[in-house]
């Protein structure tokens, strides 16, 4: 019996079974950001194993509230650059070189196929977008990977969602996940590793599958993954070049990370995308979604545009692309936060930067800002937010607001409408 | 060893997808000590006939809901503010699975009961004030209300129980790895 791309990954890196079912993974990376990693840091100091397994393995970002906003976020941020400096975790990013943890992480070529990746997000599970079996925890697992570079699985079934068919015209990453998280609904994948297959897959950036899989824990996912191709190769070759003679020969070493033709799935369901939709959230569940034409003329308040989920050059190129000339309705908070630095050089080279401000854009520092309202662009009871995000939940962007999740393309065109809005009506 | 209490008494709350934003909302995520979240549990939790502020859920030791727990954040300051408050065994259907594991990993207890008796735990409701307390040896759940006694088993993975016993997961792996 062939195995799955999880299943060999679990098979490579299993340190322990201390039980049955019970299984304990070496792991590549340690990612953490300064939200989730300031109580770890401050348990491993109170038991006196203020230690890291490998600072070349461990990587660090202020992320969620940058620069600080009040005492005690710059508290956060104070207790994870100490700790970085301390234990001389190179790969630590502060003001100016910061950017959105699953953004930059890829960005900076940190995820390769193969490997095992935790971080104290639930986001995490984006960087299987590489191959990698990626899973966001909570600060305790975050504690022990930390200090022993290993964290424990119930070993997850795999449900392979074989996406078929081309997209068309103005329907992207964005919609296909909503759509998938509709059909899957909030917990349909709980336990279970998401494996994004089939032509639509084959002809994706590594953007957009990152996109894909960043919701894979919309619908309860442990990880969302895609197998690594030329793709992959091509994205990562910057950083692998050094190892492979050519990108044929790296491509040749990642086939170890394919899932078997005779591996055995959980479950198989078969998406045909040829005639699928523009996509947005309704209610306070990401599993809520209906086609954008059931839902235009909603009025709303602001948008935001960015995130871990559509904040990459990709998302801002096409936002552009229907804002170029055109200017956001007078009664719009327009907010778009590039992801990484790297990502608003690259769209202030483009011209993007300068479309988003002529269409009345406000634009941030990378940051992952009004996502989880804990920083900027909170909102006010009764108020609305077309958001690019990955969480729609009550209170989500402020308590008593409502945000509706959509692409980067819908959420420019109901900028500049002022309710939502079909772009491919415009 | 652990240091926490399986038992005590109950409030239910009657509803499935309870997400990690209902249960502590992000803003309070600045917060660096378990302690300081204890006032804001379950802030945001919408439903009727339930005060985030009122004494049910300030007496209450144990939580009784539905199907996907603790869906959304990997926060694990979602079991903590149930920690700090003293509720630290939670029944439910199903749960989300970091949620599941950030509870086991700090030493408290997610019980799955099926949906059938699930269904009874809450009709036993209507009986009055349910107290409950928790057989972890035998893996059992014992409820009790208006002189009404009913007894649910519980499967429990040998990790989980190893971590509940071990009083969380960084002294398990600590001693192990």
């Amino acid at each position: 019996m062939g195995k799955t791309i999880a299943e060999k990954i679990f098979a490579a890196h299993l340190r322990d079974e201390p039980f049955p079912g019970t299984k304990v993974l070496d792991l590549d990376r340690v990612l953490c950001h300064e939200i989730t990693t300031p109580v770890a840091i401050a348990d491993l100091e109170a038991r006196g194993k203020d230690r890291v397994f490998d600072n070349t393995k461990i990587k660090a970002v202020i992320d969620h509230v940058t620069p600080s906003k009040d005492s005690k976020t710059a508290l956060q941020a104070k207790m994870l650059r100490d700790w970085a400096r301390r234990h001389q975790i190179k790969d630590f990013f502060d003001i100016g070189h910061n950017g959105v943890c699953h953004a930059i992480f890829p960005e900076k070529g940190y995820i390769r196929p193969g490997y095992t990746v935790i971080m104290g997000d639930s986001h995490t599970c984006t960087h299987g977008a590489f191959g990698a079996f990626a899973a966001g925890v909570g600060t305790t697992d975050l504690e022990v990977g930390i200090l022993k570079g290993v964290c424990a699985f119930r070993e997850p079934a795999t449900i392979r969602v074989n996406l078929t068919g081309s997209l068309p015209k103005g329907v992207y990453a964005k919609d296909v996940i909503l759509f998938v998280i509709g059909q899957l609904g909030v917990n349909g994948a709980t336990d279970r590793v998401l494996e994004f297959r089939g032509p639509i897959i084959d002809n994706m950036s590594m953007e957009a599958r990152m996109t894909l899989c960043n919701m894979a824990i919309e619908a309860g996912g442990t990880c969302g993954i895609c197998l690594p191709d030329m793709t992959t190769v091509e994205y990562l070759w910057p950083f692998i070049k050094d190892e492979f003679e050519s990108p044929d020969a790296a491509l040749s070493d990642y086939s170890q990370w394919v899932s078997d033709d005779d591996a055995s799935y959980d479950k198989v369901l078969d998406f045909d995308l040829t005639n699928l939709e523009p996509h947005v959230t309704y209610g306070y569940k990401p599993d809520c979604v209906k086609p954008v034409a059931e839902m235009a003329g909603i009025p709303v308040d602001q948008v935001y545009i960015g995130t871990c989920t559509n904040g990459r050059i990709e998302d801002l190129r096409q936002a552009a692309e229907i804002l170029k000339g055109k200017r956001i309705a007078d009664t719009v908070r327009g907010i778009v936060s590039p992801a990484t630095p790297k990502i608003f050089s690259q769209a202030l080279a483009e011209g993007i930067i300068q479309i988003f401000m002529d269409a009345g854009f406000c634009v941030t520092n990378p940051t992952c800002g009004a996502c989880l309202g804990m920083s900027n662009g909170v909102l006010s009871g009764g108020e609305v937010c077309a958001s690019t995000s990955n969480r729609n939940f009550n209170g989500r962007m402020g308590k008593g607001g409502m945000v509706h999740l959509m692409s980067p393309t819908t959420a420019a065109a109901t900028a500049i409408a002022g309710v939502i809005t079909d772009a491919r009506s415009m | 060893m652990t240091d926490k209490l399986f038992g005590g008494p109950a409030i239910f709350l009657d509803r499935s997808d309870i997400n990690t934003d209902e249960i502590i909302p992000a803003k309070y995520l600045t917060e660096v000590t378990k302690e300081a979240l204890k006032p804001y549990m379950l802030e945001d939790l919408n439903l009727e006939n339930f005060d985030p502020k009122g004494d049910k859920l300030k007496n209450a030791r144990v939580l009784v809901s539905r199907e996907n727990f603790g869906c959304g954040s990997s926060r694990e300051h979602a079991p903590w503010v149930f920690e700090v408050n003293g509720v630290h065994t939670i029944i439910a259907q199903s749960y989300a699975r970091i949620f599941r594991q950030n509870t086991f990993n700090g030493g408290m207890l997610a019980i799955e009961l099926p949906k059938a008796d699930l269904d009874r735990l809450f009709a036993l409701e209507k009986e009055g004030e349910v107290g409950i307390s928790v057989d972890l040896d035998g893996q059992n759940v014992i409820a009790t209300a208006g002189g009404k006694t009913e007894t649910y088993s519980f499967d429990l993975s040998p990790f989980d129980k190893a971590l509940v016993q071990a009083g969380g997961w960084v002294d398990f792996a600590d001693t192990r790895y």
